[in-house]
């Protein structure tokens, strides 16, 4: 359980550096990933905030975006936060049309679902798992609008998820890097460890 | 300052920084048509300016500057999905009002039109939308802070192609900052005093070593290089106006600057992405202006 791990995030555009400070402040190693080599030894990966479509691009531009596709299908453990869930969704609704679909998590997604910046707000939100509410950033935030039989819903804002998870998955339609609050990034960490600890057999 | 509530709260300072936070590490573009707005969003731009002139075309007709046609900006909110700024006037909070009543993302209080109050700038606490502000050193960025601004750019010198001022600037704000962290308690007041600057952001620079919010460098960049040199000497994110739509192949040039941008730590792919991208915008040295934008604002 206290085998040292190895988190990549993501590092193409968006709040990559934010994610970073939450791992350090988990005393968790992380790697900036960028490239294709990058993704060596990774135990976990996470896939930020930002602008999906410019992700979008620049993952086809460096062709990091097939050996990522690859990963994630062999189970990689997968946290997506904002456009890193959209990125992560089967399906995507209000993208574009040539826009990346990692297809690793049984959800479907609006972009923008929660309208634009004026619209964006911070709010308290219960956790299934944890004891007290947790302060959720939602900026231009996604909807997961419906999802698959396999995905457990871990948190809701009216009838609507926003942190779900799917075997090694996680994705978030709010920013639990934007606050001090290490909770979520935590759940992710027990995701990694019980993915080690099933594929040590 | 997050406040502990089961209702959603809009507008907070925390959600407006939150979208600076998300334009990390990309490419905001100057765009004057819905046609330029999706060919940055094409080549991966992380957000659009829609203003009415590209700063280069400001400088050559002369005149007055002024916020967008509301139309304009709507054509341009229709034609993408990614976040759309758009520019009022220093001091014009009134052309503030309207943008944010147009639902744009961000507003820029911009130096590049022409000011409208000589001696105050926007109470940006009063809006839901957040606002960039340009500075050209520590303490002009603090008094913008403090005046509720969520993103700090520099100033440069817009609609010149040249980048000096751009790095000028950053050198500046950034040179003060890592001063500041090496400064005693006791040392804080004067710096807070020489920089003009409210005592407690001075405080918390010489904590944290940065500035509060995400700095990100505008004005002048033409160049995928320019765009690296930027980030290399510690900027978050780029502004690109004049220099895209005043080149050569804009699509192209645009693509360019946005992978050099995210690999501007990465020489080869620098050099990659540089190659065959026809004539930059031509540039003009700061000796052959009459009018530096850099200098409106206080």
């Amino acid at each position: 359980m206290n085998a040292r791990v190895l988190v990549g995030v993501l590092a193409l555009q968006g709040a990559f550096d934010a994610h970073v400070q939450r791992l350090t402040d988990l005393g968790i190693e992380s790697r900036l990933v960028k490239d294709v080599s990058d993704l060596e030894d990774l135990d976990g990966i996470i896939l930020p905030g930002g602008e999906s479509t410019t992700m979008s691009n620049l993952l086809v531009a460096s062709g990091l975006g097939v050996g990522l596709s690859q990963r994630l299908h062999d189970g990689l453990p997968v946290f997506g936060t904002c456009a890193g869930m959209i990125m992560m969704a089967r399906t995507i609704q209000g993208g574009r049309p040539d826009q990346i679909s990692l297809d690793a998590m049984d959800i479907h997604v609006r972009r923008n679902g929660y309208g634009r910046q004026n619209d964006s707000f911070e709010q308290d939100i219960s956790i299934s798992s944890l004891d007290s509410p947790f302060h959720a950033l939602f900026i231009r935030a996604p909807i997961i609008e419906s999802i698959g039989k396999d995905v457990e819903v871990l948190a809701s804002i009216d009838a609507n998820p926003v942190l779900v998870r799917q075997a090694h998955t996680l994705a978030s339609s709010f920013h639990p890097e934007l606050v001090s609050d290490l909770r979520v990034h935590e759940i992710f960490l027990s995701i990694i460890h019980e993915s080690l600890t099933t594929s040590k057999r | 300052m997050s406040s502990s509530s089961n209702t959603p709260q809009v507008g907070s300072f925390p959600v407006k920084r939150g979208l600076a936070e998300m334009l990390k590490g990309g490419v905001i573009m100057d765009v004057v048509t819905p046609g330029q707005a999706k060919i940055a969003e094409d080549a991966g731009a992380c957000a659009v300016m829609a203003l009415e002139r590209v700063p280069a075309d400001i400088r050559k007709d002369g005149g007055v500057a002024r916020m967008s046609d509301p139309d304009m900006i709507e054509g341009i909110k229709a034609a993408v999905t990614i976040p759309v700024m758009a520019k009022a006037r220093i001091g014009h909070f009134v052309e503030a009002q309207i943008l944010q009543a147009l639902g744009v993302d961000f507003i820029d209080e911009s130096e590049v039109l022409t000011p409208a109050d000589e001696a105050h700038h926007i109470d940006k606490y009063k809006f839901t939308t957040p606002f960039v502000c340009g500075a050209t050193n520590l303490g002009e960025a603090l008094r913008r802070i403090s005046e509720g601004a969520a993103l700090i750019r520099s100033k440069g010198e817009a609609g010149t192609g040249n980048v000096v001022e751009a790095v000028r600037h950053l050198r500046s704000i950034l040179g003060d900052i890592k001063k500041i962290g090496s400064a005693d308690s006791a040392e804080l007041f004067e710096w807070a005093k020489r920089l003009q600057a409210p005592l407690s952001l001075v405080q918390e620079i010489a904590e944290t070593g940065k500035l509060p919010v995400p700095l990100f460098c505008a004005g002048g960049l033409a160049t995928p290089a320019d765009a690296a040199l930027a980030m290399q000497l510690g900027a978050e994110s780029v502004f690109v106006g004049s220099g895209i739509f005043k080149s050569d192949n804009p699509a192209a040039r645009a693509k360019a600057i946005v992978e050099a941008t995210t690999h501007y730590m990465d020489a080869k792919i620098l050099a990659k992405v540089s190659a065959g991208l026809g004539a930059p915008m031509t540039g003009i040295g700061m000796d052959e202006i009459n009018q530096r934008y850099a200098e409106r604002g206080w």
